[in-house]
């Protein structure tokens, strides 16, 4: 697309200007909410009255965002939402690891090892993608009872590698498709076994979905919500059940400079990820969604 | 030192069947050429032989030993691809050592045998690159060279130069035939190209739709196609068919009557035949020459002016035909032109598409690619 | 390289099937064989155990008294799920709509050569990234009449400025859709870009050639080559819109009273707050049938395309 003749009349410019005000003017708004967040976030709770949302702060403070880390109430406790914070990663990083592993065997299998059935197994997969978790929560909740791991953190790093497969290896089927056969017949004539064609041949060429597959796992378990609020106690909750709490706690006044920095640590992770390789992250997930 | 042979191949993926039943024997140091249209199965063929397919019934031999349920690795082959597939993320000393590396030879001999094969295809400069930066001549010496480190005792290439433009293509073609001297290897190919099958082959093995058309010289199936797919296959431009109809049969030939009226005494092994039933003449375009006694007429409807010779594409009637001749001949289109064959240069096919047998065998028609080469080294199992 | 030595291929005395030649062929359905379980038993053996469950008088705790279709009866005659059904309808009907239409609007003016073009972006792009919760918890801010948008404007002089949707029983459910829309049009966009990336240059040479205006290439070249992407956004979308479910927590908590149900949080507050999880079995298989709805046709499309291309 980037070699559509321009002509540079009055008229081109013209639009070409309306092109700019229109993207120029969609940033902003798009951007305001962060903006006022984080002027929130740093304003003593005096500044904050009716008409100063976008007024920036006079004696800007981080004692809100110390406050919302440490000391902020969520629900019957008030001990911030630093615990949780970790609690996030600990549940997260396992998470991710596991599923990323798992999803990228299950396409190189799908792909370059197809048995009878594989066709089968992966729309079988394939549609874990699409099912609303309300279906699963009650028999999900019974069965970590069973397996003694309700409301614990390995509970839900279970869950969420059981519902993240179907996307990983959906991403992995979909890159791996594109790698060609006869570079996996090379190394089985070349005498690598199925193990060692993985690690030796397709691991090391697999970073792009790697990345998609990590960002992707990432952002949405760290941002989950309900699974977070059926499956865990309070000790083992992510950083988005406190949030919610702590926004929602009702005693005395409402501290909006520390809810709007409580859900600014909860942003950050993800928001830093988008930052420095949403690029990579979109690459790879549209080659693999325009191929199909 | 090896042989193949392949017993009554069979290859079925589902209810299709796409190899029916492939009878080979392939010689020690013989290069041998599978060639077909795409989609006839040379390529499944090729990739059975490498274990890469399984196979569905009947055997695959190498050197008297059956080695259907042997692993790739173990059948002492290497292969080479159409895409390469060179290993993206290794330098070239990498990808041609990788065989090596898996198989637990010390980095010291890697090395060794890595820098043997790098000299003879002159890839010594290239060894730290990287595929990526590579041209796709270099790409193809690096996957040959690949397989040369593994001394496999047959080589099997597949389509190895379609990617390549035509003069590296011809380049390349010159340097496998050298290769195969030198190396004096068995080596198996696969090609879709008639060309690259008649300059390589000892032995080029013609496929349709799993099955083996025949198999000969490249002179042999020039000169004596066995059947019209044959015929119509080898040789370029293609052969010209005419239908014709028999007069008589007698021991000298079969006597027929072209479209144009005109006959002639084919000397073909034809006798029983009906007088009145229909046969298909064949005959190459570059066996046509003009001449006062027409036995076909026709008038020019295109011209292809090669400098070194010309075609002509000619209207004759309700059959088109073609015809190689002289560089320097003055025709222009819309002219008529009168031509001839010698009838020993032509063939007859009956209505099964079957050829008839020539009387006469082409002197040259045994003859092998080696045989061209006035200092060959005697090959021993001649057959 | 001569020919006698034919050391470096070995071949002989490895002829046989070895036991671990067998594993190696077996290697590849132990490898998936985990996955197709905790499919088998966490997906679809689920789905059927939530199906029994809403067949039965389930409340606090499940049991397996069957009175067959009761549950999905009652269902039909509570106010609060058609409530919730209706808004599904509009928040998911606008939501996707908006979203599509902001995304192609988007991609294609950014697809202009514009400067700062990464920049913009990633502006677009960054909410995909928040949480739903943080993203309610900040419109909840911005859409509070006492301290947001609406005090914001009327302190610059336009004192009968009204902007009290959050409170409004009425419009509550469309603070959902602006939240929600800024949240995934950005993402939207973003495929629609790498989408135009792809279509083919010579195309649109040619159809300049022809002497088609550049909003007509757009509209009758373009857009059509970009249907398995205009397909992928409206299944991710329609996806999202049929979860929503942490975005009405912590924007609305379903209110005003219950004016912003979904679905999803009227399966949840039946089956953990109210003990009704009967009930809430019955509307999550609802739930279950309204996305095969809209993935069947859309897998059936899709396969049947891929056949024929």
């Amino acid at each position: 697309m980037d070699n559509v003749i321009r002509r540079r009349t009055p008229g081109a410019r013209l639009s070409r200007f309306v092109v700019y005000a229109v993207l120029v003017g969609m940033a902003l708004v798009y951007l305001m909410p962060l903006v006022i967040m984080l002027l929130t976030s740093i304003k003593p709770l005096e500044e904050i009255r009716p008409g100063t949302l976008l007024a920036l702060p006079q004696a800007p403070t981080l004692a809100p965002w110390i406050t919302a880390w440490g000391e902020a109430c969520t629900g019957m406790r008030c001990e911030g939402i630093g615990g949780y914070f970790w609690n996030s990663f600990s549940i997260v990083i396992p998470a991710v690891a596991i599923s990323t592993g798992i999803g990228a065997l299950n396409g190189y299998v799908l792909t370059q090892w197809r048995f009878k059935g594989s066709e089968v197994f992966f729309a079988l997969m394939l549609f874990g993608c699409f099912v609303p978790f309300q279906v699963v929560l009650l028999p999900m909740a019974r069965t970590l009872g069973w397996l003694g791991l309700s409301s614990s953190t390995a509970g839900l790093v279970l869950v969420h590698v059981v519902f993240g497969i179907a996307f990983t290896t959906l991403f992995f089927r979909n890159f791996y498709v594109a790698v060609p056969r006869e570079l996996v017949s090379a190394a089985k004539l070349d005498g690598a076994g199925f193990l060692r064609i993985f690690w030796r041949i397709l691991l090391p060429v697999s970073a792009p979905i790697i990345v998609v597959s990590v960002i992707w796992q990432f952002t949405q378990i760290w941002n989950d919500f309900l699974f977070g609020v059926a499956f865990s106690a309070y000790e083992t909750q992510p950083v988005t059940v406190a949030l919610n709490n702590l926004v929602n706690t009702s005693t005395g006044v409402k501290k909006y400079n520390v809810n709007m920095a409580a859900a600014m640590i909860a942003a950050l992770p993800t928001l830093i990820v988008y930052v420095l390789a949403g690029k990579y992250f979109v690459r790879g997930l549209t080659a693999g969604s325009v191929k199909g | 030192m090896a042989t193949l042979q392949l017993k009554q191949v069979v290859k079925e993926f589902g209810d299709a069947r796409v190899i029916k039943g492939v009878d080979l024997e392939v010689h020690d140091r013989e290069f041998v050429v599978f060639v077909g249209p795409s989609g006839c199965g040379k390529s499944t063929l090729l990739r059975m032989i490498a274990g890469l397919e399984s196979t569905s019934s009947g055997d695959i031999v190498i050197d008297g030993e059956r080695i259907n349920e042997v692993a790739p690795a173990d059948r002492g082959l290497a292969m080479v691809f159409q895409s390469y597939a060179l290993y993206p993320h290794m330098t070239v000393e990498d990808n041609m050592g990788f065989s090596l590396r898996l198989a637990g030879v010390a980095k010291a001999q890697r090395r060794e045998k890595v820098l043997a094969a790098a000299r003879i295809l002159q890839l010594e400069p290239l060894l730290d690159r990287k595929p990526k930066a590579l041209s796709g001549g270099q790409r193809q010496r690096v996957a040959i060279g690949r397989a040369i480190v593994r001394n496999p005792s047959i080589f099997l290439f597949d389509e190895p130069l379609s990617n390549l433009d035509a003069a590296l293509r011809v380049k390349m073609r010159i340097e496998l035939a050298r290769l195969h001297d030198e190396l004096d290897a068995t080596m198996i190919y696969v090609t879709h190209d008639q060309i690259e099958a008649m300059t390589m082959a000892d032995k080029i093995v013609v496929l349709q739709n799993g099955l083996v058309e025949q198999v000969g010289s490249p002179m042999e199936l020039y000169h004596h196609p066995r059947n019209l797919f044959v015929a119509g296959f080898i040789g370029s431009p293609k052969m010209n068919f005419l239908e014709v109809r028999v007069i008589g049969a007698g021991p000298d030939g079969v006597t027929i009557e072209l479209p144009s009226g005109a006959t002639c005494e084919v000397p073909v092994a034809g006798e029983g035949l009906a007088a009145g039933s229909t046969l298909t003449l064949g005959i190459r375009p570059e066996h046509l020459y003009e001449s006062e006694q027409a036995v076909v007429e026709g008038e020019i409807v295109v011209i292809e002016r090669l400098g070194g010779e010309t075609c002509l594409y000619l209207q004759a009637g309700d059959d088109s035909m073609t015809v190689v001749t002289d560089g320097d001949v003055a025709h222009r289109v819309h002219d008529k032109v009168s031509l001839a064959f010698e009838p020993r240069r032509a063939h007859l096919f009956d209505a099964e598409g079957d050829a008839l047998p020539s009387l006469h065998r082409h002197p040259l028609a045994a003859m092998k690619r080696g045989e061209n080469r006035a200092s060959s080294s005697p090959t021993p199992d001649d057959q | 390289m001569s020919s006698t030595s034919t050391a470096g291929a070995p071949r002989h005395g490895a002829l046989r099937r070895t036991p671990s030649g067998l594993l190696q062929d077996w290697l590849p359905r132990i490898v998936v064989a985990p996955s197709l379980v905790v499919s088998l038993v966490f997906v679809y053996g689920f789905m059927l155990w939530t199906f029994v469950l809403s067949l039965t008088n389930s409340r606090m705790l499940p049991s397996y008294d069957f009175i067959g279709f009761a549950q999905y009866a009652r269902l039909m005659e509570n106010e609060r799920w058609w409530v919730a059904s209706t808004n599904l309808v509009v928040f998911g009907g606008l939501f996707v709509a908006l979203c599509l239409f902001l995304g192609v609007v988007l991609a294609i003016l950014l697809d202009q050569r514009i400067r700062q073009e990464g920049a913009l972006r990633t502006i677009y792009l960054y909410p995909m990234a928040l949480s739903f919760i943080v993203t309610g918890v900040v419109w909840k801010w911005l859409l509070n009449p006492s301290l947001g948008i609406e005090a914001m404007v009327q302190g610059w002089g336009f004192e009968t400025f009204s902007f009290d949707w959050l409170v409004d029983p009425n419009m509550a459910i469309y603070t959902l859709v602006i939240a929600a829309v800024w949240q995934a049009s950005g993402f939207v966009m973003a495929l629609f870009l790498a989408g135009l990336r792809g279509v083919d240059d010579s195309i649109l040479k040619a159809a300049q050639l022809d002497g088609a205006s550049l909003p007509r290439i757009y509209w009758r070249v373009v857009m059509p080559c970009l249907r398995p992407v205009l397909f992928s956004a409206v299944m991710i979308l329609a996806h999202i819109a049929i979860k929503s479910f942490d975005l009405v927590m912590a924007l609305t908590g379903g209110g005003p009273g219950y004016a912003t149900d979904l679905p999803a949080t009227f399966m949840y507050t039946h089956t953990f707050s109210r003990a009704q999880i009967g009930l809430g079995s019955a509307s999550a298989m609802l739930m279950l049938g309204g996305v095969l709805a809209i993935l069947i046709p859309y897998l059936y499309c899709e396969l049947r395309g891929r056949k024929h291309g």
